[in-house]
């Protein structure tokens, strides 16, 4: 058996600039650890890459200067070194290949991850997103909707939460016939309540309708959460995908809903692509913008043929449909797919997103991912590969979601409390497994993994460095009502995300960041704001002490000539002392009152 | 007045105005010499319309019945819907606006009938003097000179009467090299890097012939610049021999820019056909190409130490975009609001880039002239790529150069008239009319034209010319199809943080100060 180095270290590797034409590099020394590939090089900059993040490492042929080893990352690092030998470049590519693909989720990152913090604020952590009171918030249970506790031992699905939100005039036997009738036995439940409009977003897997099976209990399912809408007398049925992929499933007995045997259902088809299909789709984006002198024709025609932004754009149309539905129409939405964790949790998160402002904040946008995405059994594990196995499973639907998120912070740019750095930092945490959140597939397998025993939550660290991740334009009057945000989605309106496809070249980034100044800016004020109060107390009580006026508008033209007198009590002796003191430290900053460099 | 005659029907009842992001306005539509006017029945005369016969593109009719419609796209790319009652009161003023906005000569263009509401603090006819930039340089070196061989634009016409050379090249020798220039565009200084004392030079293709004739003045003149011992670059832009950068001819360029107009103006496309269509425009090729070679210009100067010659074949278009954006690239005073005005005085009014020719129409036009080319708007969009990527470096925002370009293709103001310097002087347009510049550095008028992130950045700037680093200038382009009311916005409340920043800064430094003082004080007394 193949026993890796526990700590191996290379000298004299090159790390290329993998856009240079000039083939740029820096010389230094490479180290495996345990948990990272670490790179330092002669001017002591680090490059630290998580084994995990390694999406896939390749050798090239050998070239006089060395043997070539590209290593490909799940945040879209690409790292090109070129080893010396070809002994060390083998080792360490046989390294990289036994650290990054792991068996058992006990050797993942997230169980060795230590911080260092107690046990009640790592308890604490966990407890910090709270499902129920989250449905709480949109007004559930309420006299139409109640939580069910159908599956509260996973007995009827197994990737949905234990607990789950059903219309009330669904009785039990309704809910067990539903769900067996359902792909995976994902019944329809509730997954967003829009308070005034009492309409629903609700989610499903595919029925097992074949060519002509009906199900009783499903209609009645189906009926119970139309008629939980006081207000109306149709709901649609949304599936997301193409008609042909949809007609196709009922040749395994699977398929969608017939309307003729649903009662006011209005059937509609929205058209995203499967798993595979944005896979190899992401796979030809990163083809072409990781092409060295690359042609803007190239890169336009390569961007068209991958598929990315129609793919992209068909996501959030299909989001835009189902808000409208609800804002416009009242009408409540089902939403399904095949097995209604991939496009079922995009096209819900992103709806949600749309119609309540919640969302739009820190602490919301945490949710809403742990609602729709994690509870609901998004196969995180799966889809992110954080595991070696099928390839086939692994597919960029989380990644699409945010692209979705970011199209929109671009629209709006004062209507997110959040960044596009937050964005990217979760984006980063859903491949890196150093925290619980992301793990495992659906509930049932987390609880298995005891993962609130014994790992971190991710979302407690994001909040504790909040003030990288707000945005300084946020307009809180943006997210007092719940108004719809109603996006141009004309094809015009999306473009390429270089901040995340190119996060980690430079090269390629605007030199100056508007944004990091105006979040400098916004923080500097409230700095300022609070060294004001705090001169003009000073300068209040010096102005007593020294019976002398200073005004602002002066702007210090004047002299103060402040005339001491000649017995001062104890309590004016102790408030000179504190002038004095507060002094010395307004003067020290007085020194330096430039703005803060780019 | 001439124009009575073209004017068939000078006004129409219930028109009704279909303007994108708008709803319909019923009034009344008056032509004037120079104006399409609309204005409603409502009392605040909120919704008017004002539109320069001159910024006029094309105009198209329909009918339905006996209602006119007549489709006006602009010049600035907007687009706007006219519905007229009755057929031939629609077809009068059809031909009308159609005759006032194709008139062919200059002298009965609106800036020469145009009387500014402004006081005129500082005349812009003479804000930017050869004179003055030669003040300049000869501060920093002696080895040039003013010379006024061209006095009379018979050395060339497309110079101005003045022009900086090397001053060991006599004007004897300069009317020599002219005979041998395309156009009699003889090298001359375009830039002086002071970092190093490197320069730019421009010109237009030698006309060597097929017999490879040569000229010893223009090897001397070219030499004149070199350092001793020092090699020089020659950029060629377009035909001749020393062919380095390959770049397209401007009616390329204006082909270029109507297939992407097109592609804009269609939100119907899906993403395949928007892609496609994107790409075929070769817009952004364009733009990649002229910031590749400026960057190249810029680097020979400032990171190879060595001078450059720029030429394309007449000199008059692509080599002065390359001249122009190396500049903005090396020399900050170019990124100043005074000193880009220059800079568009400099090389683009006075080194005779024929305006009138080709700004004559725009995305729009479908006469399909060969001199009509986008060479100054995709100039300007390569400048608000380089802003993009180094947002505070510039003392203007996107504002400003949307104002260039709409004063580019029709304007109140008599500085984009005429194809050259001799063209103006005949024209007498320093008397005749105002200068653009006359009302831009107006205070008020400048504080919209701002930009509040500007921190003067003394060094050079390398924008980066990889495709995932270009993008559309949605400002421009996209600017009649869209709604931009939530990205001006937020525009607007970056600009209220930084005020309140300045703001805030300025009360904090003045409490500061006034302790400081009295600490200063209360050691005195202290010590005393």
């Amino acid at each position: 058996m193949f026993v890796f180095p526990s700590f191996l270290q290379v000298e004299q590797v090159k790390l290329i600039d993998r856009f240079s034409t000039s083939n740029k590099s820096l010389v230094g020394t490479l180290y495996l650890t345990a948990t990272h590939l670490l790179f330092i090089d002669s001017s002591q900059k680090e490059t630290w890459i998580l084994h995990h993040h390694i999406a896939a490492v390749e050798k090239l042929a050998l070239t006089t200067s060395g043997c070539p080893l590209v290593i490909q990352c799940k945040n879209f690092r690409v790292v090109h070194f070129i080893v010396p030998r070809e002994r060390d470049c083998h080792d360490i590519y046989n390294s990289l290949l036994q650290l990054s693909k792991l068996a058992s989720y006990d050797e993942l990152y997230a169980f060795s991850y230590n911080p260092k913090q107690n046990e009640s604020k790592r308890l604490q952590g966990w407890q910090l997103i709270d499902l129920a009171e989250e449905y709480k918030r949109m007004g559930v249970p309420n006299s139409n909707w109640q939580l069910s506790d159908a599956n509260r031992d996973y007995e009827i699905c197994d990737s949905y939460p234990r607990e789950l939100y059903v219309p009330r005039t669904a009785s039990k036997p309704v809910i067990v016939g539903s769900s067996k009738f359902r792909s995976k036995g994902r019944f329809p439940v509730l997954s967003y309540y829009h308070r005034d409009k009492e309409a629903a977003i609700c989610r499903c897997s595919q029925p097992l309708s074949g060519f002509s099976a009906r199900c009783l209990e499903d209609e009645n399912m189906l009926h119970a959460i139309s008629i939980a809408n006081p207000a109306h007398h149709y709901m649609y049925v949304m599936d997301t995908r193409p008609k042909l992929n949809a007609m196709a499933n009922r040749a395994a007995g699977k398929g969608y809903e017939n309307e003729d045997n649903y009662a006011n259902i209005r059937f509609q088809f929205v058209g995203i692509e499967n798993i595979h299909v944005m896979r190899s789709s992401l796979q030809k984006l990163l083809e072409v913008s990781g092409t060295k002198a690359l042609s803007v024709n190239s890169f336009l025609s390569g961007l068209e043929n991958s598929g990315w932004l129609r793919h992209i754009k068909a996501v959030l149309d299909a989001a835009v449909f189902l808000a409208k539905a609800i804002a416009v129409e009242n009408a409540t939405v089902l939403v399904h797919c095949s097995d209604g964790w991939d496009r079922t949790s995009q096209v819900c998160s992103l709806g949600s997103l749309l119609l309540d402002s919640h969302y739009r904040t820190i602490k919301g946008f945490m949710v809403l991912i742990e609602k729709d995405w994690i509870s609901f059994g998004h196969k995180f594990s799966d889809r992110c590969g954080q595991l070696d196995g099928d390839p086939k499973e692994i597919s960029p639907v989380f990644t699409q979601f945010l692209e979705c998120v970011w199209h929109l912070t671009e629209q709006f740019p004062q209507a997110f409390e959040y960044n596009e750095a937050f964005l990217l930092q979760i984006h980063e945490h859903v491949h890196s497994c150093q925290f619980g959140n992301f793990l495992g597939n659906c509930q049932k397998e987390r609880e298995e993994l005891k993962l609130k025993e014994k790992t971190y939550s991710l979302w407690p660290f994001l909040l504790d460095e909040q003030k990288k991740y707000l945005n300084p334009l946020y307009n809180r009057d943006f997210s007092q009502k719940l108004v719809l945000l109603e996006p141009n989605t004309a094809s015009f309106n999306f473009k390429f995300w270089r901040n995340m496809y190119h996060q980690f070249d430079r090269t390629m980034h605007p030199r100056q960041s508007v944004f990091n100044l105006i979040m400098a800016m916004s923080e500097q004020n409230k700095q300022l704001e609070k060294d004001f109060k705090e001169l003009e107390a000073v300068s209040n009580l010096t102005g007593r002490l020294g019976k002398k006026e200073c005004t602002l508008s002066h702007r210090g033209k004047i002299k103060c000539v402040p005339r001491l007198p000649f017995m001062l009590t104890f309590t004016e002796l102790r408030g000179f002392a504190w002038v004095s003191c507060c002094l010395q430290h307004f003067l020290s900053c007085f020194c330096c009152p430039g703005q803060e460099g780019n | 007045m001439e124009f009575a005659e073209l004017i068939k029907t000078p006004r129409a009842d219930n028109v009704v105005l279909h303007r994108p992001f708008y709803p319909a306005v019923e009034g009344t539509l008056c032509l004037t010499g120079h104006h399409l006017i609309l204005s409603s029945r409502r009392q605040d005369n909120a919704e008017e319309l004002w539109l320069l016969h001159s910024n006029i593109d094309s105009i198209e009719k329909r009918f339905v019945g006996s209602l006119g419609t007549i489709i006006i796209k602009c010049k600035d790319l907007r687009i706007i819907q006219l519905d007229i009652p009755g057929m031939e009161e629609c077809l009068n003023i059809a031909s009308s606006i159609e005759a006032l906005s194709t008139l062919d000569s200059v002298t009965l263009m609106y800036p020469f009938f145009y009387r500014p509401m402004f006081e005129v603090v500082e005349d812009g006819w003479h804000s930017f003097l050869p004179e003055r930039e030669f003040e300049l340089l000869s501060s920093v070196t002696n080895e040039w000179r003013l010379s006024y061989v061209n006095k009379e634009f018979s050395v060339c016409p497309s110079y101005p009467p003045a022009v900086t050379v090397p001053k060991s090249i006599d004007d004897e020798a300069l009317r020599r090299v002219a005979t041998f220039r395309h156009g009699g565009r003889f090298p001359v200084l375009s830039y002086y890097h002071k970092k190093n004392g490197m320069v730019m030079m421009r010109s237009s293709q030698p006309l060597t012939g097929t017999n490879g004739r040569r000229c010893k003045e223009d090897s001397a003149l070219i030499n004149a610049t070199l350092r001793a011992g020092k090699r020089g670059y020659i950029i060629d832009t377009g035909g001749g021999f020393e062919q380095e950068v390959q770049y397209p001819q401007y009616n390329i360029l204006q082909e270029s820019l109507i297939k992407l107009v097109e592609a804009c103006n269609d939100q119907s496309h899906n993403m395949d056909r928007w892609l496609s269509k994107l790409e075929a425009s070769n817009w952004l090729t364009h733009i990649k190409e002229i910031l590749t070679a400026a960057c190249l210009a810029a680097q020979c100067i400032d990171r190879e130490g060595a001078s450059v010659l720029v030429h394309g074949t007449e000199g008059t278009d692509s080599t002065l975009q390359i001249t122009s954006l190396a500049q903005i690239i090396l020399d900050p005073r170019c990124r100043t609001i005074r000193g880009f005005e220059a800079l568009v005085e400099r090389e683009w009014l006075q080194a005779g880039h024929p305006f009138q020719l080709r700004c004559a129409q725009s995305a729009y036009s479908n006469s399909k002239q060969k001199w009509e080319s986008p060479v100054f708007f995709l100039f300007l969009d390569c400048v608000w790529q380089i802003l993009r990527q180094f947002p505070c470096s510039f003392e203007f925002n996107e504002h400003f150069l949307i104002m260039l370009f709409e004063h580019a293709y029709a304007s109140q103001f008599g500085t984009f008239l005429g194809n050259n310097e001799s063209e103006r002087y005949k024209l007498k347009l320093s008397q005749k009319t105002m200068s653009l510049w006359s009302w831009v550095n107006q205070p008020e008028e400048l504080s919209k034209f701002k930009n509040p992130l500007f921190e003067a950045n003394s060094l050079v700037i390398w924008p980066s010319v990889a495709p995932q680093s270009l993008q559309l200038w949605e400002g421009v382009f996209l600017r009649w199809n869209r709604s931009s009311k939530f990205l001006d916005e937020a525009y607007e409340e970056m600009n209220n943080i930084i005020e309140y920043n300045k703001e805030l800064q300025a009360k904090v430094n003045a409490l500061r100060r006034q302790l400081a003082e009295l600490e200063t004080d209360d050691g005195m007394q202290e010590s005393s």
